[in-house]
């Protein structure tokens, strides 16, 4: 390893020493690990300007309401009990990359941060198939500047109980506007190729004897009743069903002004801009923790780091990456930063050592001698749950010592259906992998039926997947949220999709 | 890469966002802030406090699963010694041994605490007691404060400029750097018109030498440098202001109950409050009567019970005797608040009457006197009558009849509207 100059001794640090620290970071991020980031901004701030940040989800401006006043209380009494430190990183997805990092840190957290977000998560927002594919980095800033900007106006001109009652009601139901599948975004000469080379196929298969074919709903089916004609017309434009509540209302909802229609387009769009990052939480900061590590442990191969900030570093990267074990006090679920920085290391490990058990299980990459491009192709392809469906690896799973529990809820006891062993592999595989995807995590709602005509009620389905109903009590104060926008009646039916029987029923009226 | 300090910009972005929180949880606030009133020691009313609510409003609802319902398979780390097909019987609780199933924001969150700063809990005192805008800032505001020299400074407006300290510096400056001085290099001229007097060119040249080096010299050391500039200092230090006794004299007979108590006690408070802006210290006296009066600590002074009748000249003696015995009314600014339902032995009227406006008026900066209870005909209790003849003849007695918190206020009305003519 070459010998370079130690970057800076003790743990204080000035501007000018973020930037050597960014420029040594860089060298190594896009040098020897070939990432390919956005620019980046590293902002300097104080723990309370952390703390008013995280309040606003993490977003450097945001429109104001106070459930984002109620989780500054809260974060705030938890920080001066002690209860919780500060997270010392917080790393918005934009163009460019927006880097918060806090005037408290020592040099050496400054550099981890500085390897962890600015280059880690902004490798991952930049390359991840999701982000591509949902977020326009470039637009974000742009984007809640305007939302905060007409939100104020709104609230200036129509009150601040108006726009309060319907950010609530629009907060209640971003969990359901989002939508799953990636938009088609055709530009324009593709769409008029496709016209055309659709065109061409029916003039080339034109054949006039068909028009003289009987055909089979001609003598079988019964005209459809005018009524029916239409309900299914207005089903046609209201373009039901629909999955997401919010952009239905926004659409659809008789009552409604324009400004409280363009509101929930708002919410909706900040809904399906944090989507991806909670589809890919675990592979987020997999990858930032991943890439902090091998940069600092490279830094000090170099020597521009000395023993004691590599101590320092490796404190407190022990303490991020601890996975309690189950039966902990201290345990909260599985450990992104654990489990993601683990699987990690544990490709790294199959390209370039692997042993019989990799072989056979990941015949394609075990052996390759391309780590890096392994994973960095990983994280351009991937989200939590095929990642984890694709990636982890029995070894890793005898490591955490993985066990698969199965809980009915109508049974006194829990039952182990799978340990660490060569029978249980899989299924623990893909039992975890399916925790991770939201499409069954989330509760499937979906818009069914509203009738614009008569009664003008609306009606919401909830298919229940193996008996998980949803919670009574917050049901019916969501839907109540639901028919304020609505304006009129809304029913919420829970069926079983495979018996179509109804399990439960819900009305609620909106407020007068 | 660009590095921003945004370390100045300005705190506390979230306020609008706190701001709109406490509105929303005004009611519970209030409520929790009148409880804890009750729990405050009279000059314990600057202190934000951790205020912990119990409310529907502040979830955020959304549809999400029940936990108690349904089939669910999870993955948990760190087996220990689990086998498969193993079953393990579910606490009661219902819920066994999985964290994963933590709902989003809303559930677990019966009751949030969180703290609310001084300025906050004022507010809502003040609200209470229907304080106008401008008495509000008027308690809320510092002390006064005077300017005071204190030392110099390196900068300053120039008209501040000490001459003095700043000649004394330049001057040493001068003979550090050994600029020499005008009557140094005056001598040296003459010293060269000599010379060349006598016509040896050697010690001309030499002189003149030491001119040039001299004159180059002056050049480099200026005369007055900005490093010698020293300005007059000004701090602000809160103006010294004497001290003040608070007088609380209450009936504490049984017709007085806990509820009026309470409304006494806001009323203290507020006076106390009110009486710290002004004086650096306030002392705080309580005495209670029925037929006989006794000096007593806070907590007893509320809460305490007695039976009796009551003789309020009772309270007015111990009111004289502590101030003879403590309270010099030269040191001190005497200030008395009497509280009562208004009864009092007829027989008794006369000497209170007298005590009153013999001894204590006379000593006292403002002597109030409240009376609390709902009567059916109010301004007929034996005391307001009998004191109605006091309200005449004296500038500082005032006295209001108060049924709930939100009168308070109307006594104080009186207090202010005296600060403008004193």
């Amino acid at each position: 390893m070459t010998n370079k100059r130690l970057l800076y001794h003790g743990s204080e640090w000035d501007f000018d020493l973020l930037r050597h620290i960014y420029d040594a970071c860089e060298e190594i991020a896009v040098g020897e690990l070939g990432l390919n980031t956005y620019p980046n901004q590293l902002e300097v701030i104080t723990s309370e300007q952390m703390l008013d940040a995280y309040a606003a989800i993490g977003m450097p401006t945001m429109y104001r309401h106070w459930s984002f006043g109620k989780k500054f209380a809260r974060e705030e009494m938890l920080y001066r009990k002690g209860a919780q430190s500060l997270a010392y990183e917080l790393v918005i997805n934009s163009n460019p990359c927006v880097n918060y990092i806090m005037e408290e840190n020592t040099a050496t957290m400054q550099t981890l941060v500085i390897a962890h977000a600015a280059f880690g998560h902004n490798h991952f927002f930049k390359n991840n198939q999701l982000f591509r594919q949902w977020t326009r980095a470039d637009r974000v800033l742009d984007e809640l500047s305007y939302a905060k900007k007409f939100l104020a106006d709104c609230e200036q001109r129509y009150g601040l109980d108006a726009v309060e009652d319907l950010l609530d009601s629009a907060h209640a139901l971003m969990q359901q506007s989002v939508d799953r599948y990636a938009p088609k975004r055709q530009s324009t000469s593709d769409k008029k190729q496709k016209a055309e080379s659709r065109a061409n196929y029916l003039e080339s298969t034109f054949n006039d004897l068909y028009r003289t074919l009987p055909t089979s709903t001609d003598r079988l089916a019964k005209p459809l009743t005018a009524t029916e004609e239409e309900a299914k017309q207005e089903r046609n434009t209201l373009e039901l069903p629909q999955e997401n509540l919010l952009r239905f209302l926004a659409r659809h909802a008789p009552k409604l002004k324009d400004w409280q229609r363009e509101v929930l387009e708002i919410v909706r769009r900040l809904a399906q801009y944090f989507y991806p990052q909670r589809q890919t939480k675990l592979m987020n900061e997999g990858c930032a923790t991943f890439t902090h590590y091998e940069i600092m442990n490279r830094l000090h191969d170099r020597g521009q780091i000395d023993q004691g900030a590599m101590l320092e570093f490796l404190h407190m990267h022990t303490a991020v990456v601890t996975q309690p074990s189950f039966d902990s006090k201290f345990y909260r679920g599985i450990n992104p930063y654990a489990l993601g920085f683990a699987m990690m290391r544990d490709i790294q490990r199959i390209c370039n050592e692997p042993d019989e058990e990799d072989r056979e299980w990941f015949p394609e990459i075990a052996g390759n001698g391309e780590a890096m491009q392994t994973i960095r192709q990983a994280w351009e392809e991937y989200r939590d749950e095929s990642f984890v469906m694709q990636f982890l690896s029995p070894r890793l799973i005898r490591e955490l010592r993985m066990f698969a529990v199965n809980n009915h809820s109508e049974r006194p006891f829990v039952s182990i259906s799978d340990i660490h062993d060569e029978r249980g592999y899989r299924n623990i595989r893909q039992q975890l992998a399916s925790e991770y995807d939201l499409s069954k995590q989330d509760p499937d709602i979906e818009v069914t039926d509203a009738d614009l005509k008569g009664s003008r009620r609306l009606v919401l389905t909830h298919r229940v997947h193996s008996g998980r109903q949803l919670n009574k009590e917050q049901c019916k104060r969501t839907l109540r949220h639901v028919a304020n926008l609505w304006g009129y009646r809304v029913r919420m039916l829970e069926t079983d999709p495979e018996t179509g029987i109804t399990l439960d029923e819900y009305e609620a009226m909106p407020m007068p | 890469m660009h590095v921003i300090d945004r370390r100045r910009n300005p705190k506390s972005k979230s306020l609008g966002n706190r701001q709109r929180f406490l509105r929303r949880m005004k009611s519970h606030i209030r409520e929790a802030v009148n409880q804890s009133i009750r729990h405050r020691k009279i000059s314990d009313l600057e202190n934000g406090q951790e205020i912990s609510i119990d409310s529907k409003d502040l979830q955020e609802p959304s549809f999400h699963h029940d936990p108690k319902h349904g089939n669910r398979q999870f993955v948990l780390p760190g087996n220990k010694d689990y086998k498969r097909g193993d079953v393990i019987s579910k606490p009661s609780s219902g819920e066994g041994g999985s964290g994963m199933q933590g709902s989003p924001d809303g559930e677990g969150e019966d009751s949030f605490s969180f703290v609310i700063s001084s300025d906050e809990f004022l507010n809502i005192f003040f609200e209470d007691l229907e304080l106008p805008n401008l008495a509000k800032k008027k308690l809320k505001s510092l002390t006064s404060s005077e300017r005071v020299r204190a030392g110099f400074a390196k900068d300053g407006a120039p008209q501040r400029m000490n001459l003095r300290q700043t000649m004394r510096r330049s001057l040493s400056r001068r003979i550090a750097l050994g600029r020499p001085s005008k009557s140094e290099m005056q001598e040296l001229e003459a010293l060269l018109s000599k010379a060349l007097e006598k016509n040896d060119d050697v010690e001309a040249d030499r002189i003149r030498k030491l001119l040039s080096s001299n004159r180059i010299r002056m050049q480099q050391v200026p005369f007055l440098d900005t490093v010698d500039l020293r300005y007059t200092r000004f701090e602000r230090l809160p103006r010294p202001t004497t001290q003040a006794v608070m007088f609380c004299l209450m009936d504490t007979s049984a017709s007085m109950t806990e509820q009026l108590k309470d409304l006494a006690k806001r009323f203290y408070m507020l006076l106390h409050l009110f009486l710290k802006r002004h004086y650096r210290s306030v002392e705080l006296v309580f005495i209670r009567h029925t037929y006989l009066a006794s000096e007593v600590d806070e907590d007893t002074f509320f809460h305490g019970r007695e039976s009796g009748g009551t003789v309020v000249s009772s309270a007015l003696d111990k009111m004289i005797e502590i101030v003879d015995a403590r309270y010099p009314i030269d040191d001190w600014n005497i200030y008395a608040a009497q509280v009562s339902d208004g009864h009092n032995f007829d027989y008794d009227m006369q000497n209170t009457l007298s005590l009153l406006s013999q001894r204590i008026l006379p000593i006292c900066q403002y002597y109030a006197y409240i009376e609390v209870g709902d009567d059916i005909f109010p301004g007929t209790s034996v005391l307001w009558n009998g004191y109605t003849s006091l309200q005449e003849q004296h500038q500082n007695f005032a006295r209001a009849e108060v049924n709930e918190a939100a009168e308070i206020f109307h006594v104080f009305h009186d207090l202010f509207a005296n600060e403008h003519s004193r």
